[in-house]
């Protein structure tokens, strides 16, 4: 991503002072997907993906693939069913008594809604770090070694805290931390709170990390530090972040998806979307006019 | 009225002016209010304990009598080699009205005998044998000893019987109260702490009874209440807020646990005389029938307790869970309840303060009876502290007014001390997130 594009996102060029368009004014059409919603060595397929609350529909038949190690953006205004999208993806939507999934979700090209997928084990490979950093009321420690413990993937007490210090020196909290791994979880600031939430998924070793506006409840040096984080996880984890921020999108990145409505109006590499989108939607949310 | 009209706003500055010297008389009336209220409840509570400490008071003190005791083996028909069934057996009651002659030589009539012989009190020969018993050694020696007053004597001596009232109008005779005042002159009379309040059961005699027998008998009927509702409230807690499906009949079982909460209590003795005893056998005025009963009661409490507690874990938490892989169980054992504990604890001892004070679904099922032993176990008859409260209210003798408060007393110190393990269990086991 260039600082030209980065500076005229964050400054929106003048001309564009014209009051907010509404859903009315903007005469949808809805179409199919723009762009590449397709890609090579896809990690997640997702085919004609609907979700309904009770009879409220949430997702618009959205089909998308999501490439092994590297991390993809979701934007779009909020309430335009990105969250609930991202959740179908570790099926944290079945905690949901009248949610309802239909349509086709391959994680490797298995599918997770089959019978016989079990929801702990594939919450085991695809991880997930929440909006506001949530620790156990717990240590640091414990807080970070309670997935490896309840799943069993170590042997005795030096290999748990070998895994522990691995994952935190990963989420770039080890320094921080290391003298106080005892100390309430709870006690961090805000910023440090989330890298512990993602060391604590890191520490399951899954394979896609999902991540639901991580930065949106956090200062802009404890975001600056969660990108930085993100951008050093991609070597080894496939991520999907939701994300409000045009500009942590665009810097965080490799693909964007804009969604509307419930719909997924376009996908693309993230320069593309953000320098020349082929949607109208899409152009009219980067730029600013709505959201 | 258009907002940007100056002498609109002008107006409005001078509407709100006097509308706020009414908005904080009212305020003020409020709190005045407020206050008066906490005032007034607070000096109630004060009468009331007030009232409760100063009757209680007598019957924390024992007046003794100290008589000098001839042990003489041969009358007792004992010798130091004597079984303890023998030496149950001995008449030492003799040996303390011999005594009591001897310090009032005067005394010949049959009828001032038994008055001179009831200045000690009837559990005086036994408090005799058990010395003797505990040490045979005293056998054949003169000691004295201090025996337990009568409690007409207690009575004069507290000053509840009032000595310069006419002799038709007292209690306690002429001959009697110089009786009295000579041992008082000769220093045999003294008081001490009544030790054998809190160390014996029931007694028909009011300086024998005791509330030992209904704190045990208290304490087993809670365990069997807490060891019955605790786990069963939880569990049900638990699964009504985490497990079960949201459709009509789990609707039917909520509105029915709250409708539980409020069948009087009696009702529940009712059921528990016809089901547990009547049907099931169970044996009549014992604690664990008790405790059945009483956590039918308590089950409710805890139960809508504990709910509200775990409704109130924040959802991050249990998704934090999930999104780790943890199954459901996991996610509320390893995080819910831990979180929720402080207040299932809360209502759980909230319950039991309940149950300790519950009267009358006991006396349905048998816990009223006059039982002088101490229970040993939960199957062994006895009662508890609330009805050994109005068994003594209920009973004539002077002396049972001190320890019907003193009773009260001991109950409110039981409450008072479960709300306090209940403040200090939530404040522990509270957690920040």
């Amino acid at each position: 991503m260039n600082e030209a594009v980065l500076n005229e996102l964050a400054e929106p060029p003048t001309g564009v002072n014209a009051p907010p368009e509404t859903e009315d004014s903007l005469n949808i059409e809805y179409t199919d997907t723009v762009g590449q919603p397709m890609c090579e060595n896809a990690k997640f397929r997702t085919k004609n993906v609907n979700v309904f609350y009770a009879d409220n529909q949430a997702i618009h038949d959205v089909s998308l693939d999501i490439g092994a190690h590297q991390v993809i953006a979701l934007i779009g205004p909020s309430g335009c069913g990105k969250s609930t999208y991202l959740r179908t993806l570790n099926r944290m939507n079945d905690t949901i008594d009248i949610c309802r999934v239909e349509g086709q979700i391959l994680l490797d090209e298995q599918d997770i809604y089959a019978k016989k997928q079990d929801p702990v084990l594939l919450r085991a490979r695809v991880g997930m770090v929440f909006q506001k950093p949530n620790p156990f009321p717990k240590s640091i420690y414990d807080n970070v070694a309670y997935g490896p413990k309840i799943h069993g993937l170590t042997r005795n007490k030096s290999e748990l805290d070998d895994l522990v210090e691995e994952a935190l020196i990963k989420a770039g909290l080890f320094q921080e931390v290391k003298d106080r791994l005892h100390a309430p979880g709870t006690g961090l600031s805000g910023g440090q709170q989330q890298r512990l939430c993602i060391a604590r998924t890191i520490a399951v070793q899954p394979e896609v990390i999902l991540m639901d506006e991580p930065a949106s409840a956090l200062d802009p040096i404890a975001t600056a530090k969660i990108e930085e984080l993100i951008n050093e996880l991609k070597e080894n984890f496939t991520i999907v972040i939701v994300t409000h921020s045009m500009q942590q999108a665009a810097r965080v990145s490799q693909r964007t998806a804009y969604f509307h409505m419930g719909r997924l109006i376009e996908v693309g590499e993230t320069d593309q979307i953000f320098t020349n989108p082929a949607h109208e939607l899409t152009e009219k949310y980067i730029t600013g006019r709505f959201g | 009225m258009s907002l940007e009209n100056t002498e609109n706003s002008m107006n409005n500055t001078e509407l709100v002016k006097q509308s706020l010297k009414k908005r904080y008389i009212k305020e003020r009336v409020f709190k005045l209010m407020g206050l008066f209220s906490i005032a007034t409840a607070i000096l109630f509570l004060l009468i009331l304990l007030v009232d409760i400490a100063s009757k209680a008071m007598p019957a924390f003190s024992q007046t003794k009598i100290t008589l000098p005791i001839n042990l003489d083996a041969e009358k007792l028909g004992l010798d130091v080699s004597s079984s303890k069934q023998d030496m149950m057996g001995a008449d030492f009651r003799t040996v303390i009205r011999a005594a009591l002659l001897k310090q009032f030589p005067e005394v010949t009539k049959r009828k001032e005998k038994r008055a001179l012989y009831s200045l000690t009190s009837m559990g005086a020969e036994f408090q005799l044998r058990d010395m003797v018993i505990e040490n045979p050694d005293l056998l054949g020696q003169s000691i004295e000893v201090d025996f337990m007053a009568d409690d007409d004597v207690d009575a004069v001596i507290k000053g509840s019987i009032d000595r310069n009232l006419p002799e038709s109008d007292r209690r306690v005779k002429d001959q009697k109260l110089s009786w009295i005042e000579t041992l008082e002159q000769s220093g045999q009379i003294s008081t001490g702490f009544n030790w054998h309040f809190f160390s014996s059961g029931d007694s028909r005699e009011p300086e024998m009874a005791g509330i030992k027998g209904a704190i045990i008998g208290s304490l087993y009927t809670l365990l069997v209440t807490l060891a019955l509702s605790f786990p069963v409230a939880v569990a049900a807690a638990i699964y009504l807020e985490e497990f079960a499906p949201k459709n009509r009949f789990i609707d039917f079982i909520e509105i029915n646990i709250n409708n539980l909460a409020a069948v009087p209590s009696i009702v529940f003795g009712l059921l528990g005389l016809a089901v547990f005893i009547n049907f099931f056998s169970m044996p009549r005025s014992a604690p664990v029938v008790g405790g059945i009963v009483l956590s039918l009661m308590t089950l409710p409490t805890i139960i809508i307790a504990s709910r509200s507690a775990i409704k109130a874990v924040p959802p991050s938490l249990r998704e934090a869970a999930l999104g780790l892989g943890a199954s459901k169980m996991q996610s509320v054992f390893h995080h819910v309840l831990p979180a929720a504990l402080p207040g299932i604890l809360t209502g759980t001892i909230i319950g039991m303060a309940q149950a300790l004070g519950e009267t009358a679904p006991l006396l349905m099922i048998g816990m009223v009876a006059f039982i002088v032993d101490i229970p040993q176990s939960v199957v062994d008859p006895s009662t508890v502290l609330p009805i050994q409260v109005y068994l003594w209210a209920d009973s004539p003798e002077r002396g049972f007014l001190a320890k019907t408060s003193a009773a009260i007393m001991v109950l409110l110190f039981f409450l008072v001390a479960m709300n306090a393990i209940a403040i200090y269990l939530r404040k522990k086991f509270e957690k920040k997130w």
